[in-house]
């Protein structure tokens, strides 16, 4: 940081600046969830194309507008401020249509990993792509047999010259039929023990030799895919970190979204308008919807859900000066994300109590705001499996933070091609 | 703990911190409460010396704290309270100073009094709630009436923290202009306090019966028109305070029941390592940080007199006052048949974090009030 840097103040008033001066669309309608989803939320609205090209659209904006990746350093196409600065603008551009699609995971996993990680020719490329709004970053890590023994992963890469060919199976790609490239994760050692034998390799998302299928989900959403690689060839060039190392790189990769997931990125740009659901409607808003809002038990939840949020913000704000202090260890992280699963889910109880009986059914006509809340509710435990499930989490408090012992693993040391897979 | 403590901050928790463990260790607190005595009157004034009764007083009324954050500093030392269960009027007193500097701006000068009380040479406590009545201090049935130039209160109150010992009452009273707060001192003719059992081992409490007492005009705090204004202060600062006295509380429970999860052995290994085991303790350690984190936003904004603190405070105490008593009987579970003795500390938190809780407003009435405050 140099002694140079604009004053957060003087920012800010030069972003405001440049939104009224028409630097980005303004939002048409604050709860509108077609326009924003949040992070790591979605529903059929973000399947489309349409609505991704519009995401780059608006990228495109903000990085001639200068705003694009204000944490990011500048050599790469970032504006090498502070996360002070990008707090500033998250705020006076809430009012404004922003690409918050792109936040998770291109810029906030996939960039930030690669800023740490990468070669310089990597960071050129994919970083500043995915700053200027040129190109999609996803991840591809989970696979069908893996659950949360991720460093267990089946795709293989050869090396063939200056090639790898990849074969295998990935799954719970978000958004990847979006993506251009894609960070993936595969074994390229089977004589090592499980974490040793991994290497993380950039991708290309769409390749003749990558056949994709659409995940929907049981509320109807399908933000995510499954790929199935038949002797993908890629240029060696696109490893990242060295060969057989993929677990540190991984490693890093899984910080960034134990950060982004939990809300406490420096990367993402934006922030959603405050939705207690798909439905779009705040929790205050169904207490007056179906009338009771005058009730003292309603009240009481509603006060409680407000109290919990709050806490929430709280949480992470604190997390995050014990990390950048160094009085906690990088895995407080995972106590973030382990509130971010609880809060929002008793929210969601909250909501189909205070919905009531108004939120299984609704009418063909009707605008079926209350039963979107039963369909959000179906999707409640999405909060505490997508990005390593919280019982991990629990793992990694007790285990880094609390420094309890570690859980007995049957592959510890084992030659991955010796570890048992099923019974 | 506030992760962003300046260094004069971590040298006066350290004085706070030897000063208690010298003068009141879990032991002391056994022996108070074996005694019946609530806090040794000297205790009370050696901690008044150290400074914990003027961090909220003017510096010219000789007050003052050394990182000008006074309210920050308090909340230091509620939190060391905390963590042994400490005696003393630390709430009570402190409460009664934040009513008088906040009534100095539109009502009769106090600052005597005031002075009495950073001192430590008086007590003061604030008599707010009423017999068979919940938290809801701006509606006394206690009543004023105005006669030749002085007040005539009658009415009952309890509840009232160190109600026996107290010398001076901050006492809300309804007159023919609204409600006022009074000053009454203890020994005033027509006042009978009559101390009542309370769950804390060494936090007392008491039921004050006013029958006609008369004080003069100039023992009004405030005005009737200020006196809203003047209760939301206290009551902020009252909740803070306690949620800081809870944090630490709890973090100390949750200390020595890690420590215990990893010297007790069960089936040839220590309960530290069993994931059932883990899995609660990663919950509470996670419920821990967003009690200090809510508490800090809090303590914060009182500190500041942000416009938002009513809000604040209300959030604080309706996350702490939930989690807490949750997370120490989590400790209970997990220290087995022991966690239910009588021999055992953790008893001592436990009711230390019940009072805490159950006291200015309960969780539910605090969700209940942040409903209102954000305009639902």
């Amino acid at each position: 940081m140099s002694d140079q840097m604009e004053s957060v103040e003087s920012f800010r008033s030069r972003a405001q600046a440049w939104l009224e001066g028409g630097g980005l669309p303004a939002r048409k309608t604050s709860a509108d969830p077609r326009e924003a989803p949040a992070a790591g939320e979605s529903d059929h609205e973000t399947d489309g194309l349409a609505l991704w090209q519009r995401q780059r659209e608006l990228q495109k904006m903000l990085f001639a507008g200068g705003f694009a990746g204000i944490a990011f350093p500048s050599e790469y196409g970032g504006q090498g401020l502070s996360r002070a600065h990008q707090a500033a603008f998250d705020d006076v551009s809430e009012k404004y249509e922003m690409p918050l699609l792109l936040n998770v995971p291109s810029l906030a996993i996939c960039s930030a990993m690669l800023i740490d990680m990468g070669t310089e020719e990597q960071k050129q490329k994919y970083v500043r792509g995915a700053i200027s709004g040129e190109l999609i970053l996803c991840q591809f890590l989970s696979e069908p047999s893996g659950g949360s023994d991720l460093a267990g992963l089946l795709t293989r890469a050869s090396r063939d010259g200056d090639t790898y060919v990849i074969n295998g199976q990935k799954t719970w790609s978000t958004n990847a039929f979006a993506a251009d490239f894609a960070t993936c994760l595969v074994r390229t050692d089977w004589d090592a023990p499980k974490h040793r034998g991994l290497s993380m390799i950039i991708v290309p998302v769409h390749d003749p030799a990558t056949h994709m299928n659409r995940v929907q989900m049981v509320n109807g959403a399908m933000e995510f895919c499954e790929e199935f690689f038949t002797d993908l060839v890629v240029p060696a060039e696109n490893l990242v970190g060295t060969e057989n190392d993929g677990w540190t790189v991984g490693q890093r990769q899984l910080f960034y979204e134990r950060q982004a997931v939990g809300g406490g990125s420096p990367y993402t740009s934006g922030r959603s308008p405050d939705r207690g659901s798909r439905s779009g409607l705040t929790i205050e808003e169904v207490a007056r919807k179906v009338g009771k809002d005058k009730d003292p038990a309603t009240r009481e939840l509603v006060g409680w859900a407000h109290a919990q949020d709050t806490v929430n913000h709280q949480l992470i704000k604190r997390i995050t000066v014990g990390m950048t202090s160094g009085d906690y260890p990088a895995m407080a992280s995972s106590m973030m994300r382990l509130a971010h699963a609880e809060i929002p889910q008793q929210k969601q109880d909250m909501m189909l109590d205070i919905a009531g009986d108004q939120a299984v059914t609704s009418l063909p006509e009707g605008d079926g705001f209350l039963k979107s809340i039963g369909v959000s509710y179906l999707m409640r435990q999405g909060a505490s499996l997508g990005g390593g499930s919280s019982e991990m989490s629990r793992n990694m408090i007790s285990e880094r933070v609390l420094m309890m012992p570690r859980e007995y693993a049957a592959d510890r040391d084992v030659p991955f091609k010796d570890v048992r897979r099923g019974r | 703990m506030d992760l962003e403590l300046s260094e004069d901050q971590k040298l006066f928790r350290n004085t706070t911190v030897k000063f208690l463990e010298n003068e009141a260790p879990i032991e002391k607190v056994r022996e108070l409460n074996k005694s019946g005595e609530g806090f040794p009157r000297d205790f009370w004034s050696q901690g008044a010396e150290l400074g914990w009764a003027a961090l909220l007083v003017p510096e010219d009324l000789g007050g003052g704290s050394i990182s000008g954050d006074g309210f920050k500093d308090l909340a230091i030392v509620a939190e060391e309270f905390g963590r042994l269960t400490s005696p003393g009027p630390i709430i009570a007193v402190n409460v009664v100073i934040a009513g008088l500097v906040e009534g100095a701006a539109s009502g009769p000068d106090h600052s005597s009094e005031i002075e009495g009380l950073m001192s430590g040479e008086s007590i003061g406590t604030w008599a707010a709630y009423e017999p068979n009545g919940h938290w809801d201090p701006l509606n006394p049935s206690t009543s004023a009436a105005a006669n030749a130039g002085n007040y005539v209160i009658t009415g009952v109150k309890d509840r009232i923290e160190v109600g026996a010992e107290a010398d001076v009452f901050l006492v809300s009273a309804k007159t023919d202009a609204g409600i006022a707060l009074f000053l009454v001192p203890a020994d005033a003719p027509g006042v009978t306090v009559e101390s009542v059992d309370s769950l804390d081992f060494v936090r007392r409490y008491a039921t004050a019966r006013f029958d006609g007492v008369t004080v003069p005009a100039e023992a009004m705090v405030g005005t009737e028109a200020s006196a809203a204004e003047i209760t939301e202060r206290m009551f902020q600062v009252a909740v803070a305070l306690q949620c800081a006295e809870t944090n630490g509380a709890i973090d100390r429970v949750f200390e020595f029941t890690v420590q215990w999860a990893f010297d007790r052995y069960s089936f040839g290994r220590p309960l530290a390592s069993y994931q059932a085991l883990k899995h609660r303790f990663s919950d509470m350690r996670t419920w821990l940080e967003c009690c200090m984190a809510t508490t800090d936003a809090a303590v914060q904004a009182v500190n500041d007199r942000d416009p938002e603190a009513g809000r604040l405070v209300s959030v604080a105490k309706a996350y702490v006052g939930t989690k807490a008593v949750q997370i120490v009987q989590d400790c209970v579970q997990m220290h087995g048949g022991l966690g239910v003795t009588w021999e055992h500390d953790i008893h001592l938190y436990l009711r230390r974090v019940m009072v805490d809780r159950q006291l200015y407003g309960t969780p539910t009435d605090h969700k209940r009030r942040i409903a209102d405050l954000i305009g639902l």
